[in-house]
């Protein structure tokens, strides 16, 4: 079997059924990473574009090594932000693209639904890397795939995921896909960085940290845009760390062999003090490594792998 | 020119009548209503007798008084056969956005007021927005020229509230009423300081125009794009609170008891507000407001899949907001349906959906949608939705328009209540095409307009 869409867009359209495919695919892909010629020719011929309107390292340069590792050619276009007013609008984009035949297009953008409007006026693939707060499943697929392997199994898991809840497109392709694959979702965070109705997507809401992190499985910490506190959602960084930091110290709360993820890039001592980012339970680093397996598994689905007759 | 228009049922809230009735028009004038005749037939005219333009009774006699009793010798040019149609007065639509001057891309007076006409309108507001702002007389007499011009409706212009629509100092208002202006607004930029609001309020109370405000508090709204609700949550989009909506209407509310002066809110989306300004009413407080047809048949979820054609500021709200606003229709909290008809160029609103601008049109399908979503289901007599399209605003605006009566203009639109059609964008009058409704399958709407006697737009047969 195959993925059913011809787009990534996010992890509410995922099957279960599917997301367990490409969890399976990252599989084989990892074992690929860990050779010592690190290329095979699944992707020959095909053309991967990354399109990214927002500043990324680890997300592009992910997707850049999985569709070299496939064999793809690919390219990288960066638009700054600050162009795309008084630049082509995103439709020219799409069709000066369309027009270059490209298999796969990658985007990330900062407004919400910007990959779903690729996707409705490109024939090629389009994988969302992060559509403003709206969801950004590649990162959700890699933690899902990080979890798995670490315990085992998903199903029946508790996990956490603390900050701004608001502005996450992590947090919300993971309670999509941490819910579809049986898991329990809490979310936690300022009042002031919790979306109102977030409780209709099936999560149980903290605004303390130590209760949100009790008795869970996973705790997953989420990247403070300190930029916020002009914006009125947070007094300082230093009560922002006090409430919501997650230290050795605030870990006492969880159970003793809890995992502690980031999706990056951290700020160290603000949302997670350094001797946990490097503790013996974060599994930060672990992210970055899964994401290019699960990131190949992607790319090789979309471009037709898997399709059986 | 005397045209007859027969066997329609006429509805007319402003003087209770709903019966069928045949109505005699002439140089602009409704001359006679005369009670229910046989069915058109050949050869049978009823009470009016239908000759040529030659007819000797017509040379002689002239205008209504004098004929009053001389039936049945009259003459007609025209019939129209209004038998199993709705005839009710022209309907006036309070807040439309021509565009003209300024961005004749997106809409003209000509191609606007077609759509008005279209849509069963006879009268159409337009809002100051234009560029540069209609905040002086040469701007408001510009509009009025050109809508005699190349008008297919009456158009009333609505006047800044302040210079340029800055916020700032008060714009000539005086001056605007005297030019022609109906009321005054700063659009779709509320007058953010509550002091200058107040001293709008005075100022306007002299001319007892009323003022109209656009209510959101800016700050509450920040980068807002849809409703603050599940959806604006579940899709990752910066939300504008239902509060930001009512704390402007609260206080503006608590500005016209301070200062006696008429306030109209625009469109409103949220039941906070409903609640406002029908507790204000019974404290006698001289608020009235406004709800647009999207408003009242969509929500929030018509955002999924980030349509730009259903971003428009008020957003789109949620069920419940949207259950309040039928009843707030229904027990007289809200006083008329208004289109805020905004038109964008396609190009526009194709972008990603928070670069889109906001606004959606409403000429050509108001009357269709609210037919459809509150007349057929019952939330609404159709008598009850006539008044809110007519009586209704022209009661607020003063307008000497919305009813049926000898001597009256003989605005008037003629309704086919239970007309099947889907809404076809590509056919409308408008310029622009930013509709929510595409592909609606609607119940009803107008197939002839008049305005002072004379047929605008029709699709009679």
């Amino acid at each position: 079997m195959g993925l059913a869409g011809k787009d990534l867009l996010s992890m509410r359209e995922l099957t279960v059924d599917e997301i367990r495919l490409i969890l399976d695919t990252a599989e084989s892909m990892k074992e690929v990473a860990r050779r010592d010629i690190k290329k095979v020719p699944a992707l020959r011929g095909k053309t991967l574009i990354n399109l990214f309107y927002e500043p990324s390292t680890r997300t592009r340069t992910s997707f850049e090594i999985a569709g070299k590792w496939l064999s793809a050619d690919v390219i990288n276009i960066s638009i700054s932000s600050s162009s795309v007013a008084k630049g082509e609008s995103l439709k020219d984009t799409g069709l000066t693209l369309q027009a270059m035949h490209p298999d796969i297009v990658v985007i990330r953008h900062p407004s919400a639904g910007a990959a779903e409007f690729l996707a409705k006026r490109l024939a090629a693939s389009i994988i969302n890397a992060g559509d403003g707060a709206h969801e950004h499943p590649s990162q959700a697929l890699l933690d899902l795939f990080t979890i798995r392997e670490k315990v085992g199994r998903l199903e029946g898991l508790k996990v956490a995921i603390i900050g701004d809840i608001a502005h996450s497109r992590v947090a919300r392709s993971n309670i999509h896909g941490m819910q579809k694959m049986g898991m329990e979702v809490r979310v936690a965070g300022p009042r002031t960085m919790l979306p109102r109705f977030i409780e209709r997507l099936g999560v149980e809401v903290f605004t303390s940290l130590d209760r949100a992190i009790a008795e869970v499985d996973v705790i997953m910490m989420l990247r403070l845009q300190t930029e916020r506190q002009q914006a009125g959602l947070f007094p300082s960084l230093r009560e922002y760390s006090r409430l919501f930091g997650l230290t050795v110290e605030r870990l006492k709360a969880a159970q003793s062999n809890v995992l502690i993820m980031h999706p990056g890039p951290i700020n160290r001592g603000v949302e997670i003090a350094p001797d946990v980012a490097d503790g013996p339970y974060s599994l930060i680093l672990n992210q970055v490594e899964n994401g290019l397996a699960v990131r190949m598994a992607l790319l090789y689905l979309l471009a037709g792998g898997g399709q059986t007759g | 020119m005397r045209i007859l228009i027969k066997g329609g049922r006429v509805i007319d809230p402003a003087n209770a009548v709903d019966e069928i009735l045949d109505l005699l028009i002439e140089d602009g004038k409704i001359i006679r209503i005369n009670p229910p005749t046989p069915p058109l037939q050949k050869g049978g005219t009823g009470g009016f007798d239908v000759r040529g333009t030659d007819a000797p009774e017509t040379r002689k006699t002239k205008g209504a008084r004098a004929e009053k009793n001389a039936e049945p010798a009259w003459s007609v040019d025209r019939v129209m056969d209004a038998t199993g149609l709705v005839v009710c007065p022209g309907l006036i639509d309070m807040h439309v956005h021509l565009r003209q001057p300024g961005r004749e891309d997106k809409e003209t007076i000509a191609s606007g007021t077609m759509a008005a006409a279209r849509g069963g309108f006879t009268a159409v507001c337009c809002m100051p927005n234009t560029d540069p702002v209609n905040d002086t007389r040469a701007v408001t007499e510009f509009i009025l020229d050109a809508a005699k011009r190349e008008g297919a409706v009456q158009v009333y212009p609505v006047g800044a509230i302040t210079k340029g629509m800055k916020g700032e100092e008060l714009a000539e208002i005086g001056e605007l009423f005297e030019a022609g202006c109906v009321a005054i607004s700063d659009d779709g930029r509320p007058v953010m300081s509550a002091e200058l609001m107040r001293r709008a309020m005075e100022y306007a109370a002299m001319f007892d125009l009323p003022v109209i405000q656009h209510s959101e508090d800016l700050h509450l709204s920040g980068r807002g794009v849809v409703h603050e609700g599940f959806v604006s949550t579940d899709l990752g989009l910066h939300g504008i609170p239902s509060a930001s909506e009512a704390v402007m209407v609260a206080r503006d509310i608590l500005l016209a008891e301070l200062t006696g002066a008429r306030l109209h809110i625009a469109h409103v989306s949220a039941a906070e507000s409903v609640r406002l300004i029908r507790e204000a009413k019974t404290r006698g407080v001289r608020v009235s407001c406004e709800v647009t047809p999207h408003h009242l048949a969509l929500t929030e979820e018509a955002v999924r899949g980030f349509h730009a054609d259903a971003k428009m500021n008020p957003p789109l709200r949620s069920e419940a907001d949207r259950q309040a606003l039928l009843e707030g229709l229904r027990d007289g909290a809200i006083d008329a349906i208004a289109t805020d008809h905004a038109p964008h160029t396609v190009q526009e609103k194709e972008q990603e959906f928070d670069q889109a601008p906001f606004g959606v049109i409403g000429l050509e399908t108001a009357l269709a949608v609210t037919l459809t979503t509150l007349v057929h289901p019952g939330v609404l007599t159709l008598s009850q939705a006539i008044g809110k399209l007519t009586s209704e605003p022209a009661r607020i605006l003063k307008l000497p328009k919305g009813r049926i009566a000898e001597g009256a203009d003989a605005d008037l639109t003629i309704i086919d209540p239970n007309r099947d059609w889907t809404v076809d964008p590509s056919a409308f009058a408008s310029k622009s095409r930013n509709t929510p409704f595409a592909g609606w399958r609607l119940r009803g709407g107008a197939v002839a307009t008049l305005v002072g006697g004379k047929v605008v737009w029709e699709a009679l047969r």
